[in-house]
């Protein structure tokens, strides 16, 4: 039976001669991503920023031109009209309004009011949503404290289970990933909700796992091979765990993908923001997270020394197979 | 390789018929469900606002107005205290500004006496501090509430709000509604099926404090009139500029009705009360001394009407009218019954969900989700063969356990949690990836077809379990930290970490097992 072979056995890439191609390459990304993030922002959605956000549902596909003169005429500030998902699906969003909470609210039924008298029963309301400013600002602190914790966790984590190298390597690749995420939002101008912060914390997650992966296996070579050079151990382990690496971005790619296509419009931002993240922790865990060992000084007395109780049944089990 | 041991068969063997169990009832409608005998597994899982449609409101009591409450009722106390009969203590200037009660003594020699009378005002919290305390300095007296009892009377006008949020939204009328508190000043209120909540956002938002004074007919109602001690201007409901001058005292308080129905007088909606026993003496009394002169009925420092008591009303039971309309009368009856809330509720955040938009974003789930796990379980045939095949059949088990999990635990599935199971879906292999690709590398080693399993299997697992566990902790934080929608995500994202390393391990681990046993194939084709 044929089977498909996304990597071939006994690949032998050099990655590691490919590294500082790779660290230009992320650099640039980075420095890119904190400049446009800087200069244009996220393009927030109410969860951020608060405001107003009504998805209505039509008989026939509205004139978009009138009804953003007939709802900006109504003094709310900036109105805009976008569809969503199909023609009579609009989704209208109000810009915060001064004032606290109830202004929002009373905005929302200035606008239910027009709407009724423009287009009387002929639209439905599929959503509602207002998010007063003190719970904004809230949720964007929440938001923050979540990343930085989930990131702290992690590199206590590895530093517990493998040693502190590692643990620095793996939260340079996180955080490497992280803002390159952040950049993409920045660039593609997706709306930035609640959804994407589930996003980047998935995408925390994915590339930890993709680069824990690696490390186990370098971590477990320095045992096997004692006359390996680091940057030649480094590089086996890499091409050992590639297939697995691949197949596993492939599988979840497919997922994703599928939820991209038919998970809906409310969805789609999420995905697209997982598709990118899942295909920059795969590259980040082989061009950065194990290179970055390399230049912060792991070396094979450090890794004996810092001995590690689980690693040692795999040890045993090296011995018989050489 | 050795055989699975039994126990482990029996294991899986329980979680596996657990799954499948608990999934089914999903599958079923409600009616037939509530058909079934008590022993069946009859729970669903419970949707997320954003899919079976509904509105979440969160609420916050306005703190400023508990304190300025308390702070009010302290003043009260300390005239109380003071103004005894035939034993006056003299003092100006009472009053206090938001922070502070203060007065000063006529007579600076009255210190002790007045301290003595106010002591009953301050009492030994269970912290052990005084709850306010009270200095004087010259014949200068202050009264501070502690931050521990302005910390405890706003929980307890939180509390009390939930309860009178509960019965008001309960009258409406919504089924299966969540009140619940949310950090220190929060009302957190989702109600399934309500997508427009405009009712209810009203009703939420009156106080609906309704009191019973008699007007003050000595001081001069015109605008410049000066309101005399005792006494205070309050506009009229309707929006007509009116303003009457009523006595402080309360007559009555709406804390003493019994019931409050919306009836008919001369055709005219009319909120019919009656009140309890108390409150009945009460109002018999006050009708009874002031026959002929008119008494203001007041419903969150508004004057609803202002009729005439013509005799004494003893049998408890009265009539409020004010050119209500049917809903209005209905609305006001509801509030009164429910009760008043100790302050007022701000909206600080709505989302309301149209019934249609859930049912969309269940059907684009449904299908992302098919979609997803077909494309995931061809590509793992065509990439393992037959082991591709014991991988999903862990993968679709991997889904019922998910489904059961949240079924039994009644976690609510959101539309984000839809995400997380589809993206699940493609994590889930990943630890089956990793023992596949463990065994292909012991065979080009040249291990024997059962040491190759055995051994992928056994180096596999410390990275499967480093590898899950950082993704579990992302979750886990997400969980916690995370509010709403996210949380939903969490939940089925932690969920599925866990069912499918169980399923990766032990499912698809018994499934080679059985397969080897078998066959007991010379080569291994993976």
């Amino acid at each position: 039976m044929y089977k498909i072979k996304l990597i071939p056995d006994n690949t032998a890439i050099p990655f590691l001669k490919f590294r500082m191609m790779a660290f230009i390459v992320s650099g640039v990304l980075i420095l890119g991503s904190i400049g446009v993030f800087l200069t244009a922002g996220f393009n927030k959605g109410i969860d951020f920023e608060g405001g107003i956000l009504i998805e209505i549902g039509t008989e026939t596909a509205p004139d978009l031109g009138d009804m953003r003169s007939s709802l900006g005429g109504l003094g709310l500030g900036q109105v805009a009209l976008q569809t969503f998902g199909r023609d009579t699906d609009i989704l209208i969003r109000v810009q915060r309004q001064e004032g606290d909470a109830s202004a929002q609210e009373e905005a929302v039924s200035v606008i239910k009011q027009q709407l009724a008298s423009d287009y009387g029963d002929k639209i439905s309301y599929r959503r509602v949503e207002f998010v007063g400013p003190t719970v904004s600002e809230e949720l964007v602190i929440a938001a923050t404290e979540a990343v930085l914790v989930a990131v702290l966790a992690m590199l206590v984590y590895i530093w517990l289970r493998f040693e502190w190298h590692y643990s620095i390597g793996a939260v340079v690749a996180l955080v490497h990933d992280v803002i390159l995420t952040i950049g993409m939002f920045a660039i593609t101008r997706i709306e930035f909700n609640l959804a994407s912060v589930a996003a980047i914390l998935t995408i925390v997650g994915y590339s930890i796992n993709d680069t824990v992966v690696v490390y186990d296996r370098i971590r477990e070579n320095f045992r096997r091979y004692k006359k390996l050079s680091v940057a030649e151990l480094i590089n086996l382990s890499i091409n050992e765990t590639l297939t697995r690496t691949t197949m596993t971005s492939v599988t979840t790619l497919l997922a994703l993908v599928a939820l991209y296509i038919f998970g809906g419009e409310v969805i789609r931002g999420f995905a697209t923001a997982m598709i990118f993240g899942v295909v920059v922790g795969t590259y980040s865990s082989i061009f950065v997270a194990a290179p970055v060992l390399l230049h912060i000084g792991l070396t094979h007395q450090k890794e004996e020394e810092d001995g590690f109780a689980g690693a040692e049944k795999a040890d045993g089990d090296a011995d018989e197979k050489n | 390789m050795n055989r699975f041991p039994t126990w482990k068969i029996i294991v899986v063997a329980i979680v596996c018929a657990f799954g499948v169990i608990y999934t089914l009832p999903n599958f079923v409608s409600k009616t037939v469900l509530s058909g079934l005998p008590d022993w069946m597994p009859t729970k669903q899982v419970n949707l997320g606002l954003d899919l079976q449609g509904g509105s979440h409101l969160l609420l916050q009591v306005d703190a400023g107005a508990v304190k300025t409450k308390m702070m009010d009722s302290l003043v009260d106390g300390v005239r109380d205290s003071l103004r005894q009969q035939g034993d006056n203590v003299g003092y100006r200037d009472l009053g206090h500004n938001g922070e502070v009660v203060s007065f000063t003594l006529r007579d600076p020699a009255d210190e002790d006496k007045a301290r003595e009378r106010l002591s009953d005002l301050s009492n030994i919290m269970a912290n052990g501090q005084r709850d306010v305390v009270i200095a004087s300095d010259d014949g200068r007296v202050t009264l501070t509430p502690s931050e521990a009892a302005i910390i405890a009377r706003l929980s307890a006008a939180v509390d009390q709000s939930i309860e009178i949020v509960r019965r008001r939204v309960d009258e409406t009328g919504v089924n299966e509604p969540t009140i619940q508190r949310q950090g220190t000043d929060r009302i957190l209120v989702q109600l399934p099926g309500v997508d427009d909540p405009d009712r209810i956002k009203r009703l939420l938002g009156e106080t609906a404090q309704l009191t019973f004074h008699l007007v003050d007919l000595t001081a001069d109602v015109g605008a410049a009139g000066r309101v005399p001690p005792g006494s205070k201007r309050l506009p009229a409901i309707e929006e007509n500029g009116r303003t009457y001058i009523i006595k402080s005292r309360v007559m009555v308080s709406g804390e003493n009705l019994e019931d409050a129905q919306a009836t008919f007088q001369q055709g005219q909606p009319v909120v019919s009360i009656r009140f309890d026993g108390l409150g009945a003496k009460q109002f018999g009394r006050a009708t009874t001394e002031n026959v002929g002169k008119p008494f203001a009925i007041v419903l969150d420092n508004k004057v609803v009407s202002a009729p005439r008591i013509n005799e004494p009303i003893l049998g408890g039971s009265a009539v409020i009218s004010g050119g209500f309309n049917v809903e209005g009368a209905q609305d006001l009856a509801l509030l009164l019954r429910a009760g008043a809330l100790p302050a007022p509720l701000d909206i600080l955040e709505e989302r309301s969900v149209g019934p249609d938009l859930g049912a969309d974003s269940i059907a684009a789930g449904e299908i992302a989700g098919i979609i997803g796990i077909i494309a995931v379980a061809v590509f793992m045939i065509a990439s393992y063969g037959l082991f591709g095949i014991f991988a999903n059949v862990a993968l679709a088990m991997n889904i019922f356990l998910i489904m059961a999990v949240l079924s039994v635990l009644g976690a609510t599935l959101t539309l984000p949690g839809i995400a997380g199971i589809v993206l699940t879906i493609g994590m889930a292999v990943d630890a089956n990836v990793l023992i596949f690709e463990r065994i292909r590398e012991e065979i080009r080693v040249g291990k024997s077809p059962l040491n190759a399993v055995e051994a992928g299997f056994a180096r596999a697992f410390t990275t499967i379990i480093d590898a899950n566990v950082t993704t579990g902790i992302a979750a886990t934080i997400l969980f916690v930290m995370g509010s709403g929608p996210v949380k939903g995500f969490a939940v089925t994202l932690l969920i599925g970490i866990i069912s499918s390393m169980f399923t990766a391990i032990m499912l698809s681990r018994m499934l080679i097992s059985f397969w080897m046993q078998r066959k007991r194939p010379k080569t291994l084709e993976i």
